[in-house]
């Protein structure tokens, strides 16, 4: 009798432990891949670049006083800024997410293309239509009959919060607007038949819902704004410096690394606060919902209020994002030497001999970039970046949706990459793989696994959301009918997973197309992209410059507009439209 | 196992090393404004059986900065690209070894700046204030002359410098102040400079493209920091032939800031003798007339042709402003801070 007692808590024991192993072990799976990854490529070569710089030297008074003054005006822009972008992002996802209307696929694409511009060329189109001698002031010193432009558009607060809002609303829009799209509205029609008034069901049944992903949302924007760098540099001008742009003058025009990194230090710090906040708020508000498909949530503007709120947000929107960027284009066929005066022959005209220059090696160069191979090699990058991002965010995105103990732990960690100072962590790999076993830096596959890094946070917010709304009794019911766990989960998962990875891939391929930053230490002329190419010719004077570099940017966009079209259209075949 | 697993090793060993001799490799490193003409390196691959793999860094700091932090195991055997205002931090840090190219007794001493040899001048261009010609036509204002001219009240608003904290052409012209009227005069200068409608902005590609009324876009202001380089530039980038630069440089005394750019074979090289091949390279005619259309800086070879575009639209300054390397290193962060509290605050 003893025995078999014994027996039968050793077999208990048996089934308890392998439970436990088989459970270690998917989570550990889970995580092998995404945490050794940022390991390897963020804390490693963050870790290093910060004890080799940082001395305790560097703690005086003044550059205490430096420090908390630039955090200081950070905290302040990046609030100011998320608060305006959620204000026009959150109509923005509404229409997108509720109303059918002409074009909207195409405007829809459109509002995320400003994400993968290089500043600089953002900076030229604002420049265009609001700098001092923009589109807008011309206009009004003609009409008015003004000696001096009457708007000072770059150099204010204005000019970084309006940027931050152009390159940040996407996020709003996507990240929130998928999640709109997929909200129960039958909810809120119960409410409302119980006799809930339109505040009540937004206050108690949307809102709840949409906490998740308007959180998300919310940190994904507030840490773009407070790591940001060219829109602080180019349009903001010598005024104003955020850590990032102080770290760079520290590290790299002053060879003050022990500063820099005390800068960078206060950074992450700060993102470490801002993460840990997040998940602890976002814990509390998991809920599970029957996701339900798109096109019983989509449909056209019917009473007169609808149609005033497609037409007029379509039209701000279509102002907002396209106005900017259409300037680019527009410069990119047209000759403007005539206004110099001397040259009176010369008229404003079209020209397309921008394009076709940018097919000479003019000068021999044994750097010119041919077009079709900066075009490819963005292409590439940016393709990598997807599949990349894509197979470490899973996993992780997957683990962080069903979250224990090791989850609590881990998921502000994951948010960390977008907080961390580029240039401080470009110093960082360069000490860290530049030699044997990590002799990285001659690698052309640095690049796509930098991009990763940036478009990892970016994957996982987008992922989690859509994995933690999957409710687990339909998956009990797929199994209770005989459905193989694989079967279950391609019949329940899979659906609402595909909408969530579209948009992340939408993520992953703009952050790879338009990042510079992080990368510019980084890259090898074998491989020039379109950024790079862009930078190029504006480091030059000259027309030809100038309008080649226009026309390369011009390029950027259609390229960005067409995979962005690409990659929202990819369906899988039977699957029904989400 | 483990025999197995060190014949194996060794096996691969024999593999690279009896694999049959391609071009030794030889790698410089560059800021990123590096150009040169295909036939050019070619010539010297082919002369020297050797492959050139250029490695683009980032700006003069950033690429500095790599060279600097990678020098326990370098990444290249030449780095190319230190200038005067960065020349006695590149030499403090101890990661160039001495050679001196039997050329260097050709190049004039004023560019010769490293006594122990251990940094090779290369080229040298100077960043002066570029001038709208037609705008001072149009306006019958007279053309500064000097430094002390821009504070007249007619230039009142008229002229666009970069930060010195985040441009060099910045920087530059901040030393070219500080060379002409001393520490601290210079801060006399630049507070009655931003009364006098001073704009400043933070880059080069800002100043020239959307400030400057001369370039293609035909900003408001009629003078920018710029280079000595860039009205020839503004010819053959122009967008329809001209007979004429639309823009000149005022070259009065001290109203430019000489620099002079330095190539340096980095200590711990495999590839030495090489790596004094190319150092001889760059000073030869072949490249030397090379420079000024890829990069548009001048040659400190003095037997090197100039384009034409550059004999006519290239104005050298007689007396270009010019600071001991070792006071800029020494003064250069103090310098930027007072200037940004003087100007920006």
């Amino acid at each position: 009798m003893l025995l078999y007692t014994n027996h039968k808590d050793t077999e208990t024991r048996r089934i308890f432990l392998r439970a436990f192993a088989s459970w270690l072990s998917s989570r550990l799976l889970l995580w092998l891949l995404p945490l050794g990854f940022i390991g390897l490529f963020f804390f490693y070569p963050l870790g290093r670049i910060l004890t080799y710089s940082f001395d305790t030297s560097v703690l005086t008074a003044e550059n205490l006083h430096l420090t908390s003054n630039v955090l200081l005006f950070t905290f302040y822009q990046a609030s100011l800024s998320t608060l305006l972008t959620l204000l026009l992002g959150l109509p923005a996802a509404y229409l997108f997410a509720r109303f059918e209307f002409p074009g909207k696929t195409l405007l829809r694409a459109l509002t995320a293309v400003p994400f993968m511009l290089p500043t600089v060329v953002v900076a030229a189109g604002f420049n265009a239509l609001l700098g001092p001698r923009g589109w807008f002031n011309l206009g009004l010193m003609s009409i008015f009959g003004l000696e001096n432009p009457p708007l000072q558009f770059v150099g204010t607060l204005g000019a970084i919060l309006m940027a931050h809002v152009f390159y940040n609303t996407t996020i709003v829009i996507r990240v929130v607007g998928n999640a709109l799209l997929q909200l129960d509205t039958r909810l809120m029609n119960a409410a409302r038949t119980l006799g809930a008034d339109n505040r009540r069901v937004w206050w108690h049944i949307t809102l709840p819902l949409l906490r998740p992903s308007l959180l998300a949302a919310g940190i994904l924007v507030f840490l773009f704004d407070f790591t940001s760098f060219g829109v602080i540099l180019l349009l903001g001008g010598p005024g104003f410096a955020t850590l990032e742009v102080e770290t760079y003058i520290q590290a790299l025009q002053m060879l003050n690394l022990p500063l820099a990194s005390l800068l960078s230090a206060v950074q992450l710090l700060c993102t470490l606060a801002f993460s840990v906040l997040y998940t602890r708020v976002v814990a509390k508000t998991r809920i599970q919902v029957s996701p339900r498909p798109a096109q019983y949530n989509l449909r056209r503007a019917q009473k007169w209020g609808e149609k005033i709120f497609v037409i007029g947000m379509g039209s701000l929107l279509i102002l907002f994002f396209i106005l900017p960027m259409l300037a680019l284009p527009l410069r990119s066929v047209s000759r403007l030497e005539a206004a110099r005066g001397e040259r009176a022959d010369v008229q404003y005209g079209l020209t397309g001999d921008y394009y076709s220059e940018l097919f000479v090696n003019r000068r021999g160069s044994l750097f010119y970039v041919p077009p079709i191979r900066a075009a490819l090699n963005s292409l590439g990058y940016a393709g990598l970046t997807v599949l990349f991002s894509l197979l470490m965010g899973f996993p992780a995105a997957s683990a962080l949706a069903r979250p224990g103990k090791l989850e609590h732990w881990l998921d502000p960690l994951l948010i960390l990459p977008l907080g961390a100072s580029a240039v401080t962590l470009g110093l960082g790999f360069i000490i860290s793989f530049n030699q044997p076993p990590l002799r990285l830096l001659a690698s052309p596959w640095l690049i796509p696994l930098a991009h990763t890094m940036v478009a990892l946070p970016f994957v996982i917010r987008t992922l989690q959301p859509a994995l933690t709304s999957i409710p687990e009794r339909l998956r009990d019911a797929a199994s209770s009918l005989g459905a193989s766990p694989f079967r279950a989960w391609l019949a329940v998962d899979w659906p609402i997973i595909w909408r969530a990875s579209l948009a992340a891939a939408t993520f992953a391929f703009t952050v790879s197309l338009g990042e510079f930053g992080a990368t510019a230490l980084l890259t090898r002329p074998e491989y020039p992209t379109i950024p790079i190419a862009i930078y190029r010719f504006l480091s030059q004077p000259g027309g030809l410059n100038y309008g080649q570099a226009m026309a390369m940017a011009t390029i950027l966009m259609t390229l960005a507009t067409i995979g962005i079209l690409m990659i929202e259209r990819l369906r899988l075949p039977g699957t029904r439209e989400f | 196992m483990k025999k197995i697993l060190t014949l194996f090793t060794s096996f691969i060993f024999l593999l690279v090393a009896c694999a049959p001799k391609g071009p030794v490799e030889l790698t410089v490193m560059t800021h990123d404004s590096f150009a040169i003409s295909e036939e050019v390196v070619a010539a010297f691959e082919g002369a020297n059986n050797v492959k050139v793999t250029f490695l683009a860094s980032g700006d003069t700091g950033a690429a500095l900065n790599k060279a600097i932090l990678t020098k326990d195991a370098p990444l290249a055997d030449v780095f190319y690209g230190v200038d005067n205002t960065f020349l006695s931090r590149a030499l403090g840090a101890d990661i160039f070894e001495p050679y001196q190219p039997s050329a260097l007794a050709n190049v004039p001493t004023a560019f010769r700046l490293d006594p122990e040899n251990r940094m090779t001048p290369v080229d040298y261009g100077d960043v002066c204030i570029n001038y709208d010609k037609t705008y001072f036509a149009e306006n019958n204002l007279p053309i500064p002359v000097s430094l002390e001219d821009l504070l007249k009240s007619e230039y009142n608003g008229l002229l666009v410098v970069e930060n010195p904290a985040t441009s060099s052409p910045g920087l530059a012209f901040l030393l070219a102040t500080v060379a002409h009227f001393g520490d601290p005069g210079y801060l006399d200068f630049w507070t009655a400079l931003r009364d006098n409608g001073l704009v400043v902005v933070n880059d080069w590609e800002t100043a020239y493209y959307a400030n400057f009324s001369a370039s293609s876009g035909q900003g408001p202001q009629p003078m920018v920091v710029s280079y000595g380089s860039s009205p020839p530039a503004e010819v053959i980038f122009a967008e329809t032939p001209l007979d004429d630069a639309p823009t000149a440089s005022i070259i009065g005394p001290d109203t430019c800031f000489r620099q002079i750019e330095f190539v340096g074979i980095l200590k711990g090289t495999q590839n030495r003798a090489l790596a004094e091949k190319f150092v001889d390279f760059m000073l030869s005619k072949d490249f030397q007339e090379d420079l000024p259309m890829q990069m548009f800086v001048f040659p400190v070879n003095p037997d090197a042709a100039l384009p034409d575009e550059f004999v006519q639209y290239a104005q050298i300054p007689d007396q270009p402003a010019q600071l001991d390397p070792a006071d800029i290193t020494a003064n250069r962060e103090k310098w930027i801070q007072t200037w940004t509290e003087t100007v920006l605050r």
